[in-house]
């Protein structure tokens, strides 16, 4: 694709801290390389702001490749932007042109709260794997990794709900800022395993119980969860969860 | 693990709303079936007389109950989880996601269902109090018909009469669309949260459910309008 420059308007979305209101500011950005990341097209605005003595745009980042799930930006009404499947830190300057005006806003929710303009603390997604996301298996000499047989397409699914880098898209996009998508493949990734096979009833019932906690809404099924997350989960993890937590809620023993 | 906590979760509110949904699914069914029976373009013969069977076997008595349990607890868990969720974003969004990954229906249940709640209020108005309280006679001349020396309740001729003003046609057109929409996203949905996730059963439920959605209210909205156009005699 051919390399090209433009220049755009930036809404911004500035904020001190939680305890005060936020609002809209305006930046234009210049020369701006159709082959940069979107993240660094910030960097350049907060090189600019600072050589000015301005305050720069405190936004999440760190690994920059699409893994780390830090990045959390609200692109012209769509988490992450509007590239399917793909991160903020790898939606590249091309997928805008010279004259653009791009809104930027922080993950809406409740349940995470804006620490500083685009950043936002998503505490709540630790606290809910806490509370299950994990199989408990006791210290000793690694066991051998083929001892327990697992089907091969089930390791697969596993896997592809395991690809969840818990960025909170899922939370962004929903209408209820329903945390599903991310707890729906917390623990489809153990479900789908024999090793997560002895918690399963304790652990959907304490992640559920710290999602609703944690003041996530419910789910709707609507889909733009699914829509939106960078690693495309899909919604069918959402109802494998409902499934394991309508048994283990009909046979606990408790 | 209570039982409490089963009604008052995220999940077990969905549940609830899945279960019923599926039974109020069920009752659509029969509902359209013996409503149907207009269309054997007999008077209304076999429809009366269906409609006497719906109201004088004891067992159809008492799942009427449960419907209206099943009717009053999708009613009061949705309004309930429409206004929880609704508080879960205090602060919305300066550009709205709108139809990008979701459809429009799916996002508005709450809306559609407040409108087939007021249509259902209109339509309990028009036909079952009249019938259940005996009120036929009282409101229309129609009240009763006889077929082979015994008795019926004449709702076929209690239909003529409401169905001939084009606004209560147009009120029930409007019921039957919102009733559309709202199953368009519902039954799908209601499978989805009781759990199924395999995809062969997807597929079957999601064309079962676009199907239901199409079908039903369609048959529902073609009964006043064959009316009021005088298709049936």
């Amino acid at each position: 694709m051919e390399h090209y420059t433009m220049n755009l308007t930036l809404k911004v979305w500035k904020q001190k801290n939680q305890n005060t209101r936020g609002h809209f500011e305006t930046y234009q950005v210049k020369d701006i390389s159709s082959e940069m990341s979107f993240l660094e097209m910030f960097d350049v605005l907060n090189e600019r702001l600072i050589e000015e003595n301005r305050e720069p745009i405190a936004f999440d980042h760190d690994c920059r490749e699409g893994i780390c799930g830090m990045c959390s930006m609200y692109i012209n009404g769509r988490p992450h932007g509007p590239w399917h499947g793909t991160t903020t830190c790898q939606l590249h300057m091309r997928a805008f042109k010279d004259g653009d005006t791009i809104v930027v806003e922080p993950w809406r929710a409740n349940a995470f709260p804006v620490i500083k303009d685009l950043m936002v603390d998503r505490g709540a997604f630790d606290r809910i794997i806490q509370a299950g996301g994990y199989i408990s298996v006791n210290t000793g000499s690694a066991a051998d990794a083929n001892a327990i047989p697992v089907e091969k397409e089930k390791a697969d699914q596993a896997f592809t709900a395991a690809a969840c880098i818990g960025c909170g898209a899922c939370v962004a996009a929903c209408k209820n800022s329903s945390a599903m998508l991310f707890v729906s493949a917390k623990v489809a990734q153990l479900a789908l395993l024999p090793q997560g096979a002895p918690e399963k009833k304790s652990r959907v019932l304490d992640m559920i119980d710290q999602m609703d906690k944690e003041g996530f809404g419910s789910c709707t099924m609507t889909g733009a969860c699914e829509a939106v997350c960078p690693k495309e989960i899909s919604v069918d993890n959402i109802a494998r969860l409902n499934e394991q937590y309508l048994s283990a809620v009909l046979t606990i023993d408790k | 693990m209570t039982w409490k906590q089963l009604f008052t979760s995220s999940i077990g509110k969905k549940l609830v709303m899945g279960f019923t949904g599926v039974f109020l699914i069920l009752f659509l069914v029969v509902h359209v079936g013996v409503n149907a029976c207009i269309w054997a373009n007999d008077g209304g013969t076999m429809f009366n007389k269906a409609a006497h069977f719906m109201e004088a076997t004891v067992v159809i008595r008492i799942l009427e109950v449960g419907l209206f349990a099943g009717i009053i607890l999708h009613l009061v868990q949705g309004i309930t989880l429409e206004i929880q969720n609704r508080k879960k974003r205090s602060i919305g969004y300066h550009v709205p996601m709108g139809n990008r990954g979701s459809k429009w229906y799916s996002r508005s249940m709450g809306l559609l269902g407040t409108l087939i709640l007021l249509f259902l209020i209109v339509h309990i108005k028009h036909f079952w109090l009249p019938n259940r309280l005996g009120g036929l006679a009282n409101i229309h001349e129609i009240g009763f018909i006889s077929y082979n020396g015994k008795a019926y309740h004449n709702l076929y001729g209690e239909m003529l009469v409401v169905f001939q003003s084009l606004a209560v046609v147009i009120v029930y057109v409007l019921g039957c669309i919102s009733l559309a929409y709202h199953l368009m996203h519902g039954f799908y949905s209601a499978f989805r949260t009781l759990g199924l996730h395999n995809p062969r059963y997807v597929r079957i439920v999601h064309a079962t459910g676009t199907a239901f959605s199409i079908i039903v209210p369609l048959a529902f909205a073609m009964m006043p309008i064959s009316i009021y156009m005088g298709w049936i005699s």
